[in-house]
């Protein structure tokens, strides 16, 4: 046990002692949470529509303010084909547009009907159907007023209508933001645990004294543990840092069961940690370790359910993020920060973290050779 | 310019046996684009759904049947209190609930309406906005399949087309993305690095006191890494092509010059780098974290830069890959030719010329 | 075998894919000998050393160090012995005494034992001063004799030493093997691998390696008078003539 109190001792030094990870440690949180979560805004708004109007009606006139005055869209202009209105829609001038017709007014209030068409640039599948919905939206509005107008609904509606209520929980001012920050933050974890692991131990490779290491009596699962705990403490470092910026600046106030995150990024350290290092154990020098590691944590990040739903993942790749630990963190994080989610509610992915940081560990200690 | 080819020689040598590292480096694009390609989409599909029916009766169960069939929801179970909705959407085990009310037939028979209520994980807006209208979908969908498609008076009917044949399996655009982060990767991260590394052995020494021109043995760390390069960028593009169905568009020639613009920059980066610092693992940091974050960040591939708030709009400018993208993105999916990328690529070419000084003048003085 | 013997090898062998760099080695080392192994580089010298220290495993032979088994009894081995690699190996980054303690640390002595064993170390090399400077910014000779005094401080049985005094200057070098002899003397066998043939006169006993074989182990002056010359030098060019391996 001493022992490991002096590997400990020197492990510590070393990192302190090293300006470039204080510098990772600290810098990158607040670049990435501060940055990042602007940037990442996939939120759609500014639809671009343009406007084709061959009526010039009260009726279509009316129509159109409502539209330019609607803040989803933003105006690409007015033209009197449709033709026009397709090259805009190639040029990304405009993401959608409608075409109101010839004798729109006089047709609806005649025939009681009257068409409009949408032409949707759907190669962004969210922009298409959020800007077809927006669209659909003002007009039923429009339409409702229209009706109002000519026709009394009579007291007794004899067709059965069904409402749809709406009760949109944990992000009640669709805040891109709120939705973005957890995952960074986990991917921040991840990388910094990740990374910080894979090239500490290939540093000591590379710079001999593993040699003078594994000459001495050092146990094997000292020599891992060693390299783990002081980076297993930094994760927690950069987890309130990260915390504490996410407040300030994104406002994201964690609620009374914050242990809860605590309590499962301590065993997902552990299991990333083991990664890192069991990556270590494979490569020879700083470079190959880093790319090895890159390479690993971008197919994990992709993976992760940060970018893209994991549900909407075709099943081979579903079951690839299965036994992707980043998935899991950045499930856990988002659960806890944004739904309030209990030790009950994380209970299954507590187990399967323990289980990935059990076998990690154990195959960076058995992978590890003091003798070739 | 025999030692050129020495030289060069040598840094090829270097680089086949790191087998590891040449894994990586083909193996990124590649399996980027496997996943960009066929795993990673926001198409709403397997939305887990579960359902508080509070009348079980011909219409609640016909509804659910709809709902069971649709494409877009995976309906696990049923709940029988309202307490258990919200504990599912806590732990994620519900996306959405579908609350019918008690009474459902006799509602719609004899009231003439009723209300379905959606309960709905928010986290993700766009997420939540889109599975609440195709859930709204369904339910209008079975209004009209009991009680025909009803018609009111002065209705204005939307038909709507969606061009380009909405694939929702992300767009065509992350190609040019995964082209610039592994040139970004080869030529400035390994470029640097690798130079950086013969300072730390002592090597960079031993070469600068030799016969050669300096200027010539940097040079000589460039030129693998550019056939790397263009190997690598030609891997890609086949790839995109033939497995994507990616279309080339334009001419390939000005497509392959743009690349090579923007290698040549990123080289210079490179080169810069590594006059900044004599050790690996700074030039390791300077070139993932000062380099290749922003441009992953801000070069327009990942996240939209139109929604970007101003100031980070402005320091997107900044990137070189920004550019880059633009062209690639204009050359190879809308056909477009010199004339529409010529004040992008003369921005790259900017950016070349303004590196290449820099590392030109830094290392003139280090050797002076 | 014999247990008087500090270190037994027989047929000791090491194939790398189809090259043989040991090439079935015998010889013993008494105890508190000092006993060198000299060669070209390529000779085999440091390979040879690695296998007795379980740095990598023989393809095939055997060999004792402080009467346990390389093959079986490779962890007992490594806490009775001292080393110092040939790339130098104390962290540049931590100061003097950290890296004493942590050496000290890793081979069980308690922080008295440490402390003392410091003292003592600093005042021997004469560092008292700079026990708070960074290994890293210590003259190269100074690094060496500290690096051998850290690899003894545990009071091993044995110590092997890996080219140690490489690029260092003739007076540091005589300071180094004053050291060597001091630790002899008291009783640590010292087993040292080095391709300077002038330390060869320092040690007790040589073995000279020539592509992978032993070709000549003796003591220094017997081979001088058995090769009719009047340096280890030429004792060694000798041998070497016929070697097909030499550094690159």
């Amino acid at each position: 046990m001493t022992t490991f109190i002096f590997i400990l001792k020197k492990e510590f030094r070393q990192i302190f002692r090293d300006p470039a990870i204080l510098r990772l440690i600290f810098i990158m949180p607040m670049l990435q949470l501060i940055v990042l979560p602007f940037a990442a805004d996939y939120e759609i708004k500014n639809i671009k529509i343009g406007i084709i109007d061959h009526d010039h009606s009260d009726y279509s006139r009316t129509l159109v303010s409502k539209i330019e005055n609607s803040t989803y869209f933003r105006l690409t202009g007015y033209t009197h084909t449709f033709k026009e209105g397709l090259q805009w829609i190639e040029d990304e001038k405009a993401d959608l547009v409608i075409e109101i017709p010839h004798r729109f007014e006089a047709t609806l209030i005649r025939e009681s009907k009257a068409d409009v068409l949408l032409a949707i640039n759907a190669v962004n599948g969210t922009k298409g159907n959020l800007g077809a919905a927006y669209t659909l939206g003002i007009i039923q509005q429009f339409n409702q007023n229209i009706r109002v107008e000519w026709f009394q609904m009579p007291e007794f509606n004899p067709e059965p209508m069904i409402d749809v209520t709406y009760t949109s929980l944990y992000n009640p001012h669709r805040n891109y933001q709120l939705f973005m920050v957890p995952g960074i933050l986990a991917v921040l974890l991840t990388m910094v645990g990740g990374f910080l692991s894979a090239l500490n131990i290939v540093k000591e490779k590379e710079i001999g004294t593993i040699e003078q290491l594994n000459v001495s009596p050092i146990k094997k699962y000292q020599f891992i543990m060693g390299k783990i705990v002081p980076f297993w403490l930094l994760g927690f470092v950069i987890l309130t840092v990260g915390l504490v910026i996410s407040f300030i600046v994104h406002g994201i106030v964690p609620g009374s069961n914050i242990y809860v995150l605590y309590v499962f990024s301590a065993l997902y350290l552990f299991a990333i940690l083991g990664f890192g290092l069991l990556l270590s154990n494979f490569t020879n020098t700083q470079q190959q370790a880093m790319m090895v590691a890159f390479f690993f944590m971008l197919i994990f990040i992709l993976l992760s359910g940060l970018y893209t739903p994991i549900e909407s993942m075709p099943p081979w790749a579903q079951v690839v993020a299965a036994f992707n630990p980043v998935s899991y963190m950045v499930e856990v994080m988002r659960m806890v920060l944004l739904k309030g989610a209990t030790i009950k509610d994380i209970w299954p992915h507590i187990r399967i973290i323990f289980v990935f940081g059990v076998v990690l560990n154990f195959f960076a200690i058995y992978s590890y050779n003091k003798t070739n | 310019m025999k030692q050129l080819i020495a030289f060069v020689r040598k840094e090829i040598y270097h680089i086949i046996r790191d087998k590891k590292t040449l894994l990586v480096l083909f193996g990124l694009p590649v399996i980027q684009i496997l996943l960009f390609g066929f795993a990673l989409s926001n198409e709403v599909k397997n939305t887990k759904l579960f359902i508080l029916d509070m009348s079980k009766d011909t219409y609640s169960q016909q509804l659910t049947e709809k709902l069971h069939a649709s494409k877009y929801f995976e309906v696990e179970g049923e709940i029988f209190r309202i307490e258990d909705a919200y504990d599912l959407l806590r732990a994620g085990k519900a996306h959405m609930v579908v609350v019918i009310p008690a009474q459902f037939v006799y509602q719609l028979n004899h009231n003439h309406s009723s209300t379905i209520q959606l309960i709905t994980d928010g986290a993700n807006p766009n997420m939540s906005s889109t599975i609440q209208m195709y859930a709204t979908a369904v339910v209008n969908d079975f209004r009209n399949d009991v009680f025909g498609k009803f018609e009111l008076p002065y209705t204005i009917e939307v038909r709507s087309r969606m061009l380009y044949n909405p694939q929702l399996k992300g767009a065509y655009t992350f190609v040019p993305g995964v082209i610039a982060m592994i040139l970004m990767i080869i030529c400035t991260l390994m470029t640097s690095v690798s130079i950086v590394r013969e300072k730390e052995l002592g090597n960079m020494e031993m070469l600068l006191v030799s016969p050669m021109n300096p200027l010539i043995v940097i040079f000589s760390k460039t030129i693998p890494y550019l056939v790397l390069s263009l190997i690598i960028v030609t891997v890609i593009l086949t790839m995109s092509v033939t497995i994507l169905d990616v279309p080339i568009r334009g001419n390939i020639i000005l497509l392959y010059v743009v690349c090579l613009i923007f290698i040549v920059a990123s080289l210079a980066l490179g080169l810069v780098i590594s006059t900044i610092t004599d050790s690996q693992q700074v030039a390791m940091m300077i070139s993932l974290m000062g380099l290749m974050l922003p441009t992953l960040m801000f070069g327009g591939f990942m996240f939209p830069i139109e929604n970007m708030p101003i100031p980070l709009q402005v320091v997107s400018n900044v990137v070189p890959a920004k550019w880059f993208y633009y062209s690639i993105n204009s050359i190879m999916i809308k056909g477009l030719g010199l004339k529409s990328v010529f004040k992008e690529v003369l921005i790259l070419i900017g950016y070349c010329l303004v590196f290449l000084t820099i590392s030109y003048k830094k290392f003139k003085i280090r050797l002076a | 075998m014999s247990s008087n013997y500090s270190i037994v090898a027989n047929q000791l062998t090491k194939i790398f894919g189809e090259f043989k760099a040991v090439d079935e080695i015998s010889f013993h080392v008494e105890k508190g000998e000092i006993f060198g192994f000299l060669g070209a580089n390529g000779a085999g010298k440091t390979t040879a050393m690695r296998m007795l220290t379980g740095l990598i495993k023989p393809t095939s032979g055997k060999a004792t160090v402080a009467g346990f088994d390389i093959f079986t009894e490779s962890e007992q081995i490594k806490r009775n012995i001292g080393y110092m690699s040939q790339k130098f190996s104390l962290y540049q980054d931590l100061k003097v005494w950290e890296n004493i303690e942590f050496y000290g640390g890793l081979y069980g002595m308690n922080k008295m034992e440490i402390n003392t064993a410091t003292a003592e170390l600093l005042e021997k090399l004469e560092l008292t001063k700079e026990i708070n400077v960074l290994v890293g910014d210590l003259p190269l000779g100074w690094k060496q004799k500290l690096a051998f005094s850290i690899s003894i401080i545990h009071k091993p049985n044995i110590v092997f030493l890996d080219e140690p005094t490489g690029g260092v200057d003739p007076v540091t070098r005589r300071q180094f093997w004053n050291l060597i002899y001091e630790a002899a003397e008291r009783g640590i066998t010292i087993f040292v691998t080095t391709h300077y043939m002038d330390e060869a006169e320092y040690c007790q006993r040589v073995a000279i390696m020539v592509d992978g074989k032993i070709e000549a182990m003796d003591e220094p002056a017997r081979l001088k008078r058995d090769f009719k010359t009047n340096s280890m030098d030429d004792v060694f060019y000798r041998l070497a003539r016929q070697a097909k391996r030499s550094d690159p």
